[in-house]
């Protein structure tokens, strides 16, 4: 590159874009903060493409979580053991928040077979989400069904409405189906909000019980919070078995390429099926789970933001990693409670944050080239 | 024994005709060429024999089974396994789990099985895993086992293709134009490589632009022009045959 | 009421045409759900607040009421298609190879921030248009009609009418359909494609933009949520009447503006947001090609 080009482009980089960008700021926060940004951005965009050409001399590392450690099991048991103590530290306030997390881990999990495993983009996954949490919450508050046997009946709800969803969507292209699950997400929290008389519309559900084990009531919140980690590692445990079944390979080639797929043999229909079904069935888990912490339901838990919360999880972990997922669920849930003063942000940042994961790091943050098969 | 046998089979896309009442059969344990030249309706013939068109008229029967009307992967269960002109690779998987889900159709175990690690899975899951590094081995790819699929060199997806139709089990297979973007030597390779099949009792059936690998390997050769068949016979009737000099390898210069 | 209900549906079927003009003139070029459309047309309703009410403090609306209109729709319309361009540019052109739900994804991500950035900076109240126009109307068959409303409609009719001529008549237009149909061969004849989807882009953003201004005038409130459901709205316009096809997209969002008026009144008004999702899911499992598109095949 000759000294012209590189002047040229410097130029470009220190004050044509900080001026365009801050012209375009300019109506929304007047002449003030933009000439603010002007300067922040003339300052931070050149620097920033500095650092990156130093970052690419030094080799980004490899940030595949199995080149640190050779057995996903290893790192699995290591975590298990602060995850095991974690209610003596005391603090109720915190392990609520792993309780919620714990849940989320569930949701992410089951979002990750449609969208990681099968490549099939799910807009409006906490639709099924909403089916498991009201499920348990109209048989709990109108039948008094128990935790234990109520559970059975609203995860299978959340499954059948997986499935009879899949039925007529898996037919069409990738983005079509993601705007047919956004819509009937939408239509879910619409029918949830106004079918006041059968669900208490946007007032939501209240006096959910919580579940009892052997005659104890877990009303506690550190009772609570095993119960979910036992529902956490059942489904790390069942998830892992199935990915390395013939059905968890079907689901990956199909994503990889449906029509190799189908030239194999493998119904493309059927594992299409199969994979929403099967994604649905933990999210009416974690529904179940959600409602019982809470023991309130509104519609307001439901809306389409919840869904992308959930596939930024997916997203951000790594697509079709396991451990990646569990990694992008904690950070997700946990950043904000750490970040109390940056809450505000989170969103703007979430935004930014999918946009730049697509163009640098489509395959997440802790995900291999190779996420797919890693164990 | 004839294994596979097409009647006037025609496919039209709109108005256009992209096949026209074509006839044919191949018997089992040949090599079958179909050639002719860009746009003569080769690949849209791979395409409906493998489910993945629905021809307009005509029938299409495997053995006695009649396949027209059957999904791709339907036909894929039955017996007829394929390569694409531009290589359909699981990209993110390594090779080995590329001819793992090739073998997908002949797994027992169920998910619940799966699920409880029972005999029956493991048992099965090493059996498979030792065909596949069969298959690798005898295509030569073994050391690549491990490897992405998508990250290799060309020639190397090309073998992967094949080492993965044959993993189906099936005793058909249809490959698109194996040698396209090879060189002198690679393609000698593969043309051994095509021929071995025949020796594992595979029968063919190949669409091929390298006149030397037609010509070297097939027992016969289908030749196709606009969609309709222009000729058909052994190679050396095919080479003198006035109709396809005139139409096909007249306007080839080269 | 019968009659009011079509104007009303008329008017908003207007407004769903001109940003669903947006989704299906990008979706015809880079196949692309452009989910971030949807908040450019809120940012050209906050954009015409925020204008006119500083050419009110300035003094110009009490001038000339229709001087003072014409500049902020210029305004906003030049700030909404640098946006547009602007995204494009940041968010999806390095994606343009990317897997195919990967600028989906990022689409997503520029809609969050957008809406968030809007909250941000402008709060996440309802924000007020200045009450320049009166209720003036005139009598239509006994039905009342409103200035603006017969201004929306007349507006959108219009532009959609030069948008058919640009697209079939000018270089540019004819350059757009090219690169639509086969982008390899619309460079090999020397389009320049990028340039192409830039300008796509920048007139997309702009329709959004007017729809943006004539939504706020119309209501005369804005609130940072509203790009999210007039976007699925238009969205299912365009489907709804073919994607990738203009008059397609006037007649969707027609179609779309009188389903949702006429069965707010006389089915259930609670349900109103819904009816748009129920036709989505409807044509896109019965008719995927929608009401005037054409059918593709896949390649194999």
């Amino acid at each position: 590159m000759n000294g012209m080009t590189m002047k040229r482009s410097f130029l470009f980089r220190s004050l044509i874009i900080p001026l365009w960008i801050s012209f375009l700021f300019l109506p929304f926060k007047g002449l003030l903060p933009a000439a603010v940004l002007f300067v922040v951005l003339s300052v931070t965009i050149p620097l920033s493409k500095a650092l990156a050409g130093y970052l690419k001399e030094i080799r980004l590392p490899d940030l595949r979580l199995t080149r640190f450690v050779p057995a996903g099991d290893r790192l699995g048991l290591l975590l298990l053991v602060p995850a095991l103590l974690l209610p003596f530290a005391g603090d109720n306030y915190i392990t609520d928040i792993a309780t919620l997390a714990g849940i989320y881990i569930i949701l992410a999990l089951g979002l990750n077979v449609v969208v990681g495993y099968t490549g099939l983009l799910n807009l409006g996954f906490v639709a099924f989400y909403a089916i498991g949490a009201y499920g348990y919450a109209l048989l709990n508050t109108r039948l008094g069904l128990g935790f234990w046997s109520a559970m059975p009946l609203s995860v299978l709800s959340a499954t059948a409405a997986g499935f009879l969803l899949a039925v007529p969507a898996v037919r069409l292209r990738g983005d079509y189906l993601a705007l047919v699950t956004l819509g009937f997400g939408e239509i879910v929290r619409l029918i949830l909000n106004n079918w006041d008389s059968f669900t208490k519309g946007p007032n939501g559900i209240n006096g959910i019980a919580a579940p009892q084990v052997l005659d104890i009531q877990i009303g506690k919140i550190s009772l609570y919070y095993y119960l979910v980690l036992v529902f956490v590692l059942v489904t790390v445990f069942v998830m892992r078995r199935v990915q390395d079944s013939k059905t968890g390979r079907a689901w990956i080639a199909i994503r990889e390429d449906e029509i190799a797929s189908a030239a194999m043999g493998i119904s493309t229909t059927w594992h299409k099926l199969s994979s929403c079904a099967f994604g649905a069935f933990w999210a009416g888990l974690a529904g179940t789970l959600f409602a019982a912490k809470m023991r309130f339901v509104s519609p307001e838990s439901f809306t389409f933001m919840e869904s992308v919360l959930v596939l930024c999880m997916v997203i951000i972990g790594g697509l079709g990693s396991i451990v990646g997922v569990i990694v992008g669920a904690l950070v997700l849930v946990l950043l904000p409670e750490v970040l109390r003063e940056v809450q505000m942000y989170r969103m703007l940042a979430l935004g930014c944050g999918l946009v730049f994961l697509m163009i640098f790091r489509p395959q997440g943050l802790f995900g291999g080239k190779h996420a797919a098969s890693d164990r | 024994m004839q294994l596979l046998t097409v009647k006037s089979l025609s496919k039209q896309f709109g108005g256009i005709r992209a096949i026209e009442d074509v006839s044919f059969g191949v018997k089992a344990g040949d090599i079958l060429s179909i050639i002719g030249p860009n746009g003569a309706g080769k690949t849209t013939l791979f395409n409906c024999l493998t489910g993945f068109m629905r021809p307009t008229r005509g029938s299409i029967l495997l053995t006695d089974r009649e396949l027209s009307a059957l999904p791709p992967d339907s036909i894929g269960r039955l017996g007829i396994a394929r390569t694409f002109q531009n290589i359909r690779l699981f990209r993110e998987m390594t090779v080995l789990e590329n001819i793992l889900v090739a073998q997908h159709a002949r797994i027992r175990y169920g998910v619940v099985s799966a699920v409880l690690r029972s005999t029956a899975y493991k048992d099965e899951e090493k059996s498979l895993r030792e065909k596949a590094v069969e298959y690798l081995e005898l295509l030569g790819l073994e050391a690549l086992a491990a490897k992405p699929s998508g990250s290799l060199a060309y020639g190397a997806q090309r073998k992967i293709e094949i080492a993965r139709a044959l993993a189906t089990g099936a005793g058909l297979i249809l490959l698109d134009e194996p040698t396209a973007g090879m060189n002198p030597l690679e393609t000698d390779e593969m043309m051994a490589l095509i021929s071995n099949l025949r020796v594992m009792g595979k029968t063919v059936l190949l669409i091929e632009h390298d006149m030397k690998v037609v010509m070297g390997i097939s027992d016969r050769i289908v030749v196709l022009d606009h969609g309709v068949k222009i000729a058909e016979g052994s190679p050396p009737e095919i080479r003198s045959d006035p109709l396809v000099i005139e139409a096909y390898l007249g306007r080839e210069t080269h | 009421m019968l009659l009011q209900q079509l104007i009303n549906g008329l008017t908003l079927g207007g407004v769903y045409a001109l940003i669903a003009l947006g989704y299906t003139m990008v979706y015809g070029i880079l196949e692309l759900i452009n989910f971030a459309h949807g908040e450019i047309y809120m940012l050209g309703a906050y954009l015409g607040i925020i204008i006119l009410a500083f050419l009110t403090a300035a003094g110009l609306t009490a001038y000339s009421l229709p001087l003072s209109l014409f500049i902020t729709l210029v305004l906003t319309v030049l700030f909404c298609s640098s946006y547009g361009f602007t995204i494009e540019k940041i968010a999806y052109r390095p994606l343009r190879n990317a897997p195919r739900l990967s600028p989906l994804i990022s689409a997503i991500g520029v809609s969050i921030f957008l809406q968030n950035y809007v909250m941000l900076t402008q709060g996440a109240t309802d924000k007020v248009f200045p009450s320049v126009l009166g209720s003036g109307g005139f009598e239509f068959f006994s039905t009342r009609v409103t200035y603006l409303q017969a201004a929306i409609i007349a507006a959108s009719g219009i532009i959609m009418v030069l948008l058919h001529l640009f697209v079939m008549k000018t270089k540019t237009g004819k350059a757009m359909r090219c690169v639509a149909q086969d982008k390899v061969m619309a460079s090999l004849v020397g389009i320049d494609i990028d340039r192409v989807i830039s300008i796509t882009f920048i007139i997309g953003s702009g329709l959004a933009a007017v729809a943006g201004v004539m939504v706020a005038l119309y209501y005369g409130l804005v609130n940072y949520s509203i790009g999210y459901s007039a976007g699925i709205k238009a969205f299912t316009a365009a489907v709804l009447g073919g994607i990738g096809s203009i008059p397609g997209a006037m007649l969707g969002g027609v179609v779309l503006g009188l389903a949702e008026s006429l069965g707010a009144s006389y089915i259930s008004s609670e349900y109103k947001d819904a009816y748009a999702f129920v036709i989505l899911i409807i044509i896109l499992l019965l008719k995927p090609e929608g009401l005037l598109g054409k059918r593709r095949e896949e390649k194999i």
